[in-house]
């Protein structure tokens, strides 16, 4: 801990402002309940997370996770469909869904005194989901929209579906949270009813509570609506690991565009998968000194000063069920093709290779980060979502108030260690988006738009 | 961010997306007040974290940009890239090593610079200091500047391989022909590339000045601390004058049909008219009417008709955009390309028979109890506060204004609902875009 307080100096106590007490209760049926009281608005926000997401499928159904979800607002028992939504409604709330590799998520926001209605609500569609043949029909239909309008006619987004598609074989990060077109097109309702089945139960979801609300009745209510609710045996998902990557991959994504956009990643470690704990907060340390804000390396030298890049980024989260890569990636500023950004993303791995990153750079990082925690507390939904992320994950929510020391930790020596074991041209994935023709005849999709025509 | 697929886009109306009171919570206490070169001050004090929220509006949009397209959006980007001593690493790296953020945009009627900073002492003098810099005293460098106008260019051309925003631009430019609302904020290749860095000078020296600007403000502050707050940021400012209103935006001729080919497997189908201004008399009638047909995320009209009942697509959604003049009523879909024209015949039936009929007493009804009944949720941060405290500064709305929220919305009726929309909306007049492969497909359409 000393090492921490050093590290984090001054800052401690704002750390201290961030944090709030999480309470805790498991349901006799599994199902996992996190309160966390935050009075600063008349407003409370439920949250429902089921352990099941795209990295839980295999060839044949992929998106079956997301189809379901829309699903979920189609009818139970007691509920018509759509009536789900009208009773949020008429309560004053805001409601969706969402959708992840590694879970899926329900959320309303109400005023506090309406809680109930949300639990009531939530509880029933976590059992007694009907699923009618003809609403999954039409709901399908919004689903394969909504695939053409975020993949296929956004080049980026198509060249970002092939590249994962590409840099992973075994992992299920392969595979797209939305599906496969192919899938999509020949997903019957009874592929949802077994997934449902399997995956739909109270010992496999957790439900957060954040806003004006006490503890001790949130549970009482958690316990009247979803006490009742069966348990089901669930599986662990088999652990599907991605082998050892042997040398370098590289594609073109030839699709109608008028920039080209690059892509590069670097096979990484996740947090319960890396032989040193500290090792995927050493990989996101890093990723912020690469683009950690508008002074970061990226924006700085990249934009900035060389003009090599329009845009540049790098991501990576820690927070995954499976490792994840380092991703880079950016649009060639003018007078620069795709190769010299490559370039320069190359040099600048080599770098981090190479020398050691400046102290000064870290301290800058740390104090966004505590600052990010303290702007989190500005929003219930922020909080819930931090919680209900970490314990799908089966990192254990408690991580949501620790994690910021687990970064500060990290040293320069940690940083260049991880950049020498990780960053490796045989772990290298890259893929580019080749920008053909916007107005070449025949390219394009047939004007009958059927999915199945798509390629 | 975590998230990857949502199940809906929350329509794009930020500014619509208002607020109104139950009796049991009483909406933000408001205090304003003048700096001492005139910029105008709206304040709110949220003592529970260490955090201040500020944003200055200044009425420098794109509305002002005239024959320079892209003029106000690129004076707004290169504020944060140098300012008084500071150049673009410099101020960077100023702020971030306090933890703050800068934001800064540029929209048709609004230009705004937002700062988010921790309130302790060190951090927060750093942060105010720097923004202040960057409202009155920004370098424009030519290097800096040539740098952002050939990335804005490439951004533009990026917009080009987006159907969606190919689209609505080209709605814009159909319904306001010749008023400047027509141009896209972001200006064109052709304009921007003629875009040269005096103009932005002149065009803040003009514009970024304490009457044309209002201060809005959230945070751990005493009324005291924020008087000294507002001064201090808007120290730099010259006193200046108020922009003039932009000029009233023309009654639609005549129906007319925009047919853009594209290469995507969806068409993308817009309609919209002249819609109303923010201080329109027939706000609060067409405010709620809207929510009914299409202003209310997953429950609306709109959405019941196009998605529920018939799976044509993924998001379909109406809002009126209201602005100093009449900003856009507009409507929008995406679906895939052979049941294009049956999708715009179902918005379009929508759409007039809501406008005939006005709403059943029973969706009125649902209507106000969401909007009055979700009040809390939408002052329930500083965040979201600030935005409506900037909104309410820069369109001179009474300080009341969300105090009366929820009386307006609850006293509107079903027949002033469809009083206002056969007064207000034409369907003899609507601008339809079409955007999507168009070969073989145009004459059937019409």
């Amino acid at each position: 801990m000393k090492r921490i307080l050093t590290a984090l100096g001054l800052l401690m106590p704002l750390l201290a402002v961030a944090s709030a007490e999480v309470q805790e209760a498991v349901l006799d049926n599994g199902l996992k309940v996190l309160v966390k009281t935050d009075r600063r608005a008349p407003i409370v926000t439920s949250q429902v997370w089921y352990k099941v997401g795209s990295s839980y499928e295999h060839g044949g159904i992929t998106g079956v996770s997301h189809v379901l979800e829309h699903m979920m607002f189609k009818g139970t028992e007691k509920l018509a469909p759509g009536e789900f939504s009208r009773i949020i409604a008429e309560n004053g709330g805001d409601e969706n869904a969402f959708t992840g590799r590694d879970y899926t998520a329900y959320f309303q926001t109400l005023a506090k005194d309406r809680l109930e209605v949300a639990f009531e609500l939530e509880a029933e569609r976590m059992r007694h989901l009907l699923l009618p043949e003809e609403e999954f029909l039409k709901e399908l239909e919004v689903v394969k929209e909504e695939r053409r309008m975020r993949t296929e006619d956004d080049p980026e987004a198509l060249t970002s579906e092939q590249f994962d598609a590409t840099a992973y074989e075994a992992s299920p990060y392969r595979i797209p949270v939305i599906g496969w077109a192919t899938d999509l097109e020949h997903m019957e309702v009874r592929d949802l009813r077994d997934w449902y089945r399997k995956w739909y139960a109270p010992n496999n979801a957790t439900l957060v509570v954040v806003g004006d609300v006490d503890p001790p009745e949130v549970f009482a209510l958690a316990r009247k609506h979803f006490g009742p609710l069966a348990s089901e045996p669930v599986a662990e998902p088999k652990p599907r690991q991605e082998p050892d990557q042997r040398g370098e991959k590289r594609i073109r994504v030839k699709a109608p565009a008028k920039e080209p956009y690059l892509i590069m990643g670097y096979k990484a470690t996740a947090l319960g998968h890396s032989t040193e704990d500290w090792e995927p907060y050493a990989i996101e340390m890093l990723v912020s000194v690469l683009d950690g804000g508008a002074s970061s390396r990226f924006s700085r030298e990249l934009v900035r000063e060389s003009r090599i890049a329009a845009s540049a980024g790098a991501g990576y989260s820690p927070f995954a069920r499976l490792p994840e890569m380092l991703v880079l990636e950016g649009t060639p500023a003018k007078g620069h093709g795709v190769e010299d950004l490559e370039n320069a993303f190359l040099e600048q791995v080599e770098r981090v290779r190479n020398e050691l990153v400046d102290e000064r750079e870290l301290a800058r990082i740390r104090t966004q980060l505590v600052a990010a925690k303290v702007y989190e507390r500005d929003s219930v939904y922020a909080q819930a979502l931090q919680l209900g992320l970490l314990e799908s994950l089966g990192l254990g929510w408690p991580l949501a108030d620790e994690y910021i020391e687990h970064l500060s930790r990290v040293t320069p020596e940690q940083i260049r260690e991880v950049a020498r074991k990780y960053l490796v041209p045989d772990g290298l994935t890259v893929a580019v988006l080749d920008p053909q023709p916007m107005d070449d005849k025949k390219r394009r999709p047939p004007a009958t738009g059927g999915l199945k025509h798509v390629r | 961010m975590f998230v990857d697929a949502w199940r809906t886009f929350a329509p794009l109306c930020g500014l619509l997306a208002l607020a109104s009171i139950t009796p049991a919570w009483a909406a933000p206490k408001i205090e304003s007040w003048e700096t001492g070169n005139g910029a105008r001050v709206l304040f709110v004090t949220a003592p529970d974290l260490p955090i201040l929220d500020i944003r200055l509006a200044f009425d420098a949009g794109s509305a002002r940009d005239g024959e320079r397209s892209g003029l106000a959006a690129l004076t707004s980007a290169m504020l944060s890239q140098g300012a008084g001593e500071w150049d673009a690493n410099a101020l960077a790296e100023r702020l971030e090593s306090v933890g703050a953020s800068l934001g800064t945009g540029s929209q048709r009627d609004m230009a705004f610079v937002s700062l988010r900073t921790l309130t302790e002492k060190e951090p927060m003098d750093t942060a105010l200091d720097t923004l202040a810099a960057v409202v009155a005293e920004p370098r424009f460098d030519q290097a800096d500047f040539d740098r952002v106008r050939e990335n804005t260019l490439v951004g533009l051309r990026q917009d080009e391989q987006d159907p969606g925003t190919v689209g609505t631009k080209a709605l814009y430019r159909a319904i306001f022909g010749d008023h400047p609302y027509a141009a896209d904020p972001g200006g064109t290749l052709e304009s921007v590339g003629k875009l040269g860095r005096e103009r932005l000078v002149e065009h803040h020296r003009r514009y970024y000045v304490a009457r044309n600007a209002v201060v809005a403000m959230v945070g751990a502050l005493t009324r005291d601390e924020a008087e000294a707050v507002a001064e201090r940021v808007t120290a730099g400012l010259a006193p200046g004058e108020r922009a003039p209103s932009p000029p009233p935006v023309p009654e639609p001729r005549e129906a007319r049909r925009v047919e853009i080919d594209f290469p995507s497997s969806q068409t993308h189908i817009y309609v919209g008219q002249p819609g109303m201004q923010r201080d329109d008399p027939d706000y609060f009638p067409l405010y709620v009417g809207n929510h009914i047909l299409g202003g209310n995320g997953l429950v609306s009209l709109l959405m019941d008709e196009v998605r529920e009942k018939r799976g044509l697509s993924y998001s379909v959604y109406s809002y009126f955009l209201p602005m100093a003049q009449r900003g856009p009523f507009l409507m929008g879909l995406q679906t895939k390309n052979d049941q294009a024209e049956l999708a715009r015949g179902v918005l379009m039936d929508t759409l007039t028979r809501f406008r005939d009929r006005g709403p059943t007493e029973q969706e009125l009804a649902a209507a106000i109890k969401n909007i009055t009944g979700g009040f809390p949720l939408r002052i329930a941060s500083n965040a979201k506060i600030v935005e409506y405290l900037a909104m309410i500064g820069f369109y001179r709305l009474p300080l009341d204004y969300l105090d009366v929220f929820t009386e307006r919305v609850s006293a509107v009726t079903a027949e002033d609902i469809r009083d206002a929309f056969r007064r207000r909306l034409d369907p003899k007049r609507f601008v339809t875009v079409i955007v999507g492969p168009r070969e073989g497909q145009v004459a059937e359409a019409r």
